[in-house]
């Protein structure tokens, strides 16, 4: 059940980036087309269900034992960046249509926030190891919830009639505040 | 200072640091993609700025496109013609170039010449002010001067002037275009380096209006179309434009009687500025 509940509350309730504002580059940055957006959301989420994983390992088979907690932030980094490089070489692979089509928003994720943000909180809340993986699995869920809404109203804003001034970076700011004040309604249906 | 913390540290960050570097060297093998030798090469012959103004993401990028022969060298504006003939000589092919282009900007209007509606207090840059209701310039086609084209440009080819108007420098500058894109008022265009007579004006005003906002604007007076005919010099809406076809590509002026200066020939200031970079 808290497993459950853990899905939940990343992927909805809390949201990364409506309730923490995480990850809001590639937000804006990727979700112009329904298409990227959505390849975007499974590379994220590959890449922190893994990095979940990986953090979790290092940290309570590492750092603690030696008493070297306060390298938290180097080793987690390293894990993720050499974890996207790694996903990209694999999307390179596998289907060079979809990495030319996420091009530079691949290394993005290294310097993504969210990444890093869903490392730090799970050694915070100290979730066990397959809590930490659920918790990585629902954040991306999430992220790519996000970016799959975002990118659906951007397409259709295409052909809409935004005011002169408000197009472009205007109205995408409104429409994510929008987004974020709707994901407002969740809070409180699970306390974490 | 607990020297065996610090050992213990470095040690595991380190060991952990060599561990990943493994790991992606043998996934690098793993997942290698054979690659046309060509593009390497080709992608190190090419200028590496990418500036994406060939239309291709980046300048490997092109070079792939340039391997499946589905690209021409000369898209690319910036490459030289040593760089496009040692291309040309990789992929076997003729080398074409086509005719350099340089920036022009549009505008005379700076500090000196134009009238203002209010005072701009916000963020120091072109695109923000025309957003916040077109600025603080009068003239709502002109220049607005806070450089947007300047940090757009990956040549350090523009500079902007004490009467805040941006200056192109000729020498530096590749025809890649990206400052056009920069300028929120599409008051920079693309000519190829030929052409040497222009009307240094967007503002399509009537006579009354124009001469309101700005003393070196186009007013739409046709002393120049009459001088030398519709066919070389027409009207747009009370903007005066030039039919480079027709007129051709001479430095002289059509006339000398333009009220407001806008009609200009810009000297070749190649040698110029050869010479000032040398003093």
């Amino acid at each position: 059940m808290k497993l459950f509940i853990i899905f939940i509350s990343a992927a909805v309730v809390n949201n990364f980036v409506f309730t923490y504002f995480l990850g809001i580059c590639p937000f804006v940055g990727v979700s112009k087309k329904l298409s990227s957006a959505v390849s975007m959301g499974m590379s994220v989420t590959f890449v922190m269900t893994i990095s979940a994983g990986v953090t979790w390992l290092i940290y309570h088979l590492i750092l603690v034992p030696f008493h070297i907690e306060i390298l938290e932030y180097v080793s987690f980094i390293l894990v993720i960046a050499s974890l996207v490089q790694l996903v990209e070489m694999f999307v390179r692979k596998i289907s060079k249509p979809l990495y030319d089509a996420l091009g530079i928003y691949l290394p993005l994720i290294t310097t993504n926030c969210t990444i890093l943000g869903l490392a730090l909180f799970s050694i915070l809340r100290n979730y066990s190891f397959v809590e930490s993986l659920i918790f990585g699995i629902g954040a991306g869920a999430g992220f790519t919830l996000a970016l799959v809404i975002m990118a659906g109203i951007r397409e259709e804003l295409e052909l809409a009639n935004v005011p002169k001034y408000f197009r472009g970076a205007g109205i995408t700011m409104i429409v994510a505040g929008s987004l974020a004040l709707a994901f407002m309604g969740f809070a409180g249906l699970i306390s974490i | 200072m607990d020297v065996a913390a610090l050992l213990i540290s470095m040690g595991s960050m380190g060991l952990l640091g060599v561990l990943f570097s493994v790991g992606l060297s043998i996934a690098n093998k793993k997942f290698h993609v054979d690659e046309d030798p060509r593009i390497a090469v080709i992608s190190e012959e090419l200028p590496g700025v990418n500036c994406g103004a060939c239309g291709y993401a980046g300048c490997v990028n092109f070079a792939e496109y340039l391997v499946k022969d589905e690209a021409e060298i000369s898209t690319c504006g910036v490459a030289s013609a040593e760089t496009v003939k040692e291309i040309a000589g990789i992929l076997g092919v003729e080398a074409t170039t086509a005719e350099q282009k340089i920036a022009r900007i549009m505008c005379q209007g700076g500090i000196d010449e134009t009238a203002k509606k209010a005072w701009y207090v916000g963020i120091q840059s072109c695109l923000a002010a025309h957003i916040l209701s077109g600025g603080e310039k009068l003239c709502e086609y002109g220049c607005l001067g806070s450089g947007d084209c300047l940090d757009a440009c990956p040549f350090d080819a523009i500079r902007i002037s004490k009467n805040r108007l941006p200056e192109i420098i000729e020498s530096k500058c590749t025809g890649c275009g990206k400052c056009v894109d920069a300028c929120p008022r599409d008051v920079i265009e693309l000519h190829p380096e030929s052409h040497r007579l222009f009307v240094l004006c967007k503002n399509h005003d009537n006579p009354k209006e124009s001469r309101k906002v700005c003393s070196k604007a186009c007013i739409g007076c046709k002393i120049c179309v009459r001088a030398v005919g519709e066919d070389q010099i027409f009207m747009d809406k009370h903007l005066a434009r030039i039919n480079y076809e027709v007129y051709g590509n001479e430095s002289v002026l059509p006339t000398d009687r333009c009220p407001t200066e806008c009609l200009v020939v810009i000297k070749n200031k190649k040698a110029a500025e050869a010479l000032e970079h040398t003093s």
